[in-house]
């Protein structure tokens, strides 16, 4: 069975952001970029799959920029067969990632396509879903377990009432939660090895996916800053405040 | 507690300072690249912040001893079990035993970070490398084939035993014996003490390399042979036989480095540790010599390293604790101390004293790499020189100033510092070591007024100080004063001192050894400062740069300035000790201390 899985570059988790000062976006200039935590645990769940002989080929893609490539090598670090580079400079929103994923699953044909359940910059949580929607495959969304069989997969999702068990018949789209596995630490001679393992680039165009935004940012701002809190002394007054300052009674 | 790798740092003296591309195409290191290095950067950073740092605090409580077997301290023996699977053992061990064969100066870097995460845990790799070392120069083809795959792998682990009770600095001393036997093997019998990581649970096996004598041995350096003395004796097909007559009969107790088990091993209780000679009888400290560069360098890493990371507690505990008002501020509102400025001159004392430290062993590293590899005899030899002289600076100053440094962390938490529970202490106490193991500051000294400066009539010295002032006149062209002025004055002031060893050495060299360590701070100050005035003008440039990172370029800058301001100014008061001062040193008779 071959697994295609999904990567995004962004903004390590460990950086605190900051808004560009004109309030167009985010500033990632001299920002430290890497793998999204999400995708992280979708490639681990699929590298665990081929070792448990589930799993014959692991294919990683990625969209964006050329520095993607990076997060590309990450992943054939921890154990990805080959890599996909779609290149561009154009900034790439949910709808268009998932006309490219069904553009590169058409043409890999994969039985699984795994990606991660949202990436930590927009938290879209969108692309898994539309892929699926585009590629008329069923979809296991927020899996914290995930579990092959000959045709089918049953995912255990992380609901909001708890866990909810679903079986999907194959091919189908996978988005992996936090709990669905750790990542392992890349090993150094799979670093070593990563740089000979095949990557090839290819474009929107050469996919025939027009990646043009369709969503338009009209302004990023910082939180506004939290209030100093009060004391109050004792419930009578707590309810007072929270039915006369606060109106939420 | 956290620790941050400073990888962006890294990276530029990698890459600007330590010209990290010319590395890479020295033959043998074509695998070697830059994105390459920088995935191997990013790896080790996640390794060393989300394995090594959070057990080095518990580290601190210590392995414990009992019944000759020794428990490693809380958390590390599924550290090292980790840190095997991952490969780190083998980043700088030969390719030809199953290492990956990185440049020294690829390797130091990730070392800084074990270091700086975990000291105690570092020496574990550290003194393993160096025993693989030694067995892949000078062992035989069967002794290597046994041997390294599994300790280049952390299979198994390494050990120095050189120390004897009466036998320190001065290995001349040496007492342990070993007896040649029929089937070529020998028996060794003695005491060896400060023996790191002697024994442990880690690994499955360790493998002691031992300093003994032979039976006709001559007296002195000359009849001292190396062997290897397994913890377990190997079998033909490679599995583990019985136990070697070897055991540790007690664990130091010690100011710093709780973590790392200190062994007084014992050999040959009843009747003899088995052990095989490594290369030719009699030749054994000339081979322990060879890996001493790399082992004082990895030391030298070590002291910088914890004072990196004794700096970043500082910095944190200063960004956060409030207390009293800004000096001259009309707001009596208390500011966090960052604010103050005697704060500030610890810190950068501390940032700036670190990023010269660095710049100096990663330079330090790629000639070591460039002596090895460099296909032009002439350009290899230099940097043969190079290295001999900067070995005992690196390892001397980075761990004399890690003891200052450490100090200044604790002194910026106040009282807090002198807790125990905030932790900057045990930095305090790992750091003071450094400055004494492979050698203290005082043989280093020796080393470097001896051998490396008055053997070769200072040439090197002079070389290296010509770098120095060609650097002032690209400061001064780029509009730095303070920097040009103070880095010139500073290399005529050590030029005074090279010139006054030359002098004094041949027939007074008691004059010399008077202010050996001075002139031992001294060159690392002037050179540290000629690597900052390097990274000035390099971040200078880079600021004409479409995309770069001013802030990260500009405090370069500033800390070089800091650097010149503050630390190349001492230079002339150690000048006037090492020239003026020996007489005072050595006048007042012994009956009188």
């Amino acid at each position: 069975m071959k697994v295609l899985v999904a990567v995004k570059r962004v903004v390590d988790y460990n950086v605190k952001v900051r808004v560009k000062a004109d309030g167009s976006d985010v500033d990632v200039a001299n920002v430290k970029m890497s793998m999204n935590p999400f995708d992280e645990i979708a490639v681990e769940e699929a590298v665990r799959l081929k070792e448990a002989g589930k799993a014959s080929e692991i294919v990683v893609v990625s969209m964006g920029v050329k520095q993607c490539e990076e997060t590309l090598r990450t992943a054939l670090a921890m154990g990805a067969d080959r890599a996909i580079l779609v290149e561009t400079d154009t900034e790439l929103q949910p709808l268009a990632v998932a006309k490219l994923l069904k553009a590169v699953a058409d043409k890999e044909q994969p039985q699984l396509l795994i990606v991660g359940k949202q990436a930590i910059d927009d938290d879209a949580n969108q692309t898994g879903q539309m892929a699926a929607a585009l590629l008329g495959w069923a979809q296991g969304t927020f899996a914290s377990k995930v579990d092959i069989a000959a045709e089918t997969v049953d995912v255990i999702r992380e609901i909001d009432g708890g866990l909810e068990t679903v079986k999907l018949r194959l091919p189908a789209v996978v988005t992996a939660d936090l709990r669905l596995n750790e990542p392992r630490f890349i090993k150094l001679p799979n670093i070593m090895a990563a740089k000979k393992k095949p990557l090839d680039k290819t474009s929107p165009a050469d996919l025939g996916v027009d990646v043009a935004p369709r969503l338009k940012t009209l302004k990023v701002a910082e939180p506004a800053k939290r209030s100093a809190g009060i004391k109050v002394a004792n419930a009578a007054e707590l309810v007072a405040k929270l039915k006369n300052d606060a109106k939420v009674l | 507690m956290i620790y941050n790798a400073p990888v962006k740092e890294i990276r530029f003296v990698l890459n600007e300072l330590a010209e990290l591309t010319s590395v890479c195409s020295l033959p043998g290191y074509e695998d070697c690249s830059v994105e390459l290095v920088d995935a191997i950067l990013e790896e080790a950073a996640k390794f060393a912040e989300g394995v090594l740092a959070p057990i080095n605090k518990q580290g601190d409580k210590g392995a414990t001893l009992k019944d000759g077997e020794v428990t490693a301290a809380p958390g590390f023996k599924d550290a090292w079990q980790q840190y095997v699977e991952s490969g780190w053992v083998g980043l700088r061990a030969p390719a030809d035993f199953g290492g990956q064969g990185m440049p020294a100066l690829v390797a130091i870097a990730a070392e800084e970070m074990w270091c700086s995460s975990n000291l105690a845990f570092s020496l574990a790799p550290l003194l393993t490398l160096g025993a693989v070392e030694a067995i892949h120069h000078h062992a035989s083809e069967e002794l290597k084939a046994v041997y390294l795959p599994r300790m280049s792998s952390g299979e198994w682990t390494g050990t120095m035993n050189l120390t004897e009770p009466q036998a320190g600095s001065d290995l001349a001393q040496v007492r342990s014996r070993a007896v040649p036997q029929a089937d070529g093997s020998y028996l060794v019998t003695g005491q060896k003490i400060f023996i790191t990581w002697g024994e442990h649970d880690m690994a499955d096996n360790i493998v002691h390399l031992v300093l003994a004598r032979l039976p006709d041995a001559p007296a002195g350096v000359k009849g001292i042979s190396l062997f290897i003395v397994p913890k377990f004796l190997v079998n033909a097909d490679g599995s583990l036989g019985a136990r070697n007559d070897v055991r540790c009969v007690s664990l130091e107790h010690k100011l710093g480095i709780h973590g790392s088990p200190t062994a007084v091993m014992s050999f040959g209780d009843n009747g003899g540790a088995v052990g095989y000679l490594v290369g030719e009888a009699n030749k054994g400290l000339g081979y322990m010599f060879t890996m001493m560069n790399h082992a004082r360098l990895g030391v030298g890493v070590e002291g910088m390293s914890v004072s990196e990371r004794a700096y970043q507690k500082a910095v944190e505990y200063a960004r956060d604790r409030v207390q009293s008002r800004a000096i001259g501020s009309p707001d009596p509102s208390g500011v966090a101390i960052i604010k103050h400025p005697d704060i500030r001159r610890m810190l950068m004392t501390m940032r700036s004293q670190i990023e010269a430290q660095r710049a100096l062993a990663f330079y330090t590293a790629a000639a070591l790499d460039r002596a090895s590899r460099h296909p032009v005899a002439s350009e290899a030899a230099r940097n043969q020189a190079l290295v001999n002289f900067l070995i005992p600076i690196v390892k001397g100053w980075n761990t004399e100033q890690a003891n200052e440094l450490t100090s200044l962390a604790v002194q910026v938490h106040g009282g807090m510092g002198f807790i125990e529970e905030t932790g900057v202490a045990q930095f305090y106490r790992d750091a003071r070591i450094t400055a004494i193991y492979e050698g203290t500051t005082g043989i280093q000294a020796l080393d470097l007024i001896g051998r490396k400066t008055f053997s070769e009539g200072g040439a090197t010295a002079r070389a290296l100080l010509d770098e120095a002032r060609a650097t002032a006149g690209k400061l001064e062209a780029a509009g730095y004063a303070s920097m040009a002025s103070n880095l010139q004055q500073a290399a005529a002031e050590a030029e005074r001192c090279v010139a006054f060893i030359l002098e004094s050495f041949g027939t007074q060299p008691q004059l010399a050894a008077a202010g050996s360590v001075p002139f031992l701070k001294l060159m690392g100050i002037v050179l540290g400062g000629w690597q900052l005035g390097r990274a000035a003008l390099i971040a200078r440039e880079k600021l004409g740069e479409d995309g770069v990172d001013e802030d990260f370029l500009k405090a370069k800058i500033t800390t070089a300035r800091f650097f010149a301001e503050h630390l190349l100014p001492q230079v002339g008061g150690l000048a006037a000790a090492i020239v003026d001062g020996a007489d005072s040193v050595l006048e007042l008779d012994e009956n009188l201390f």
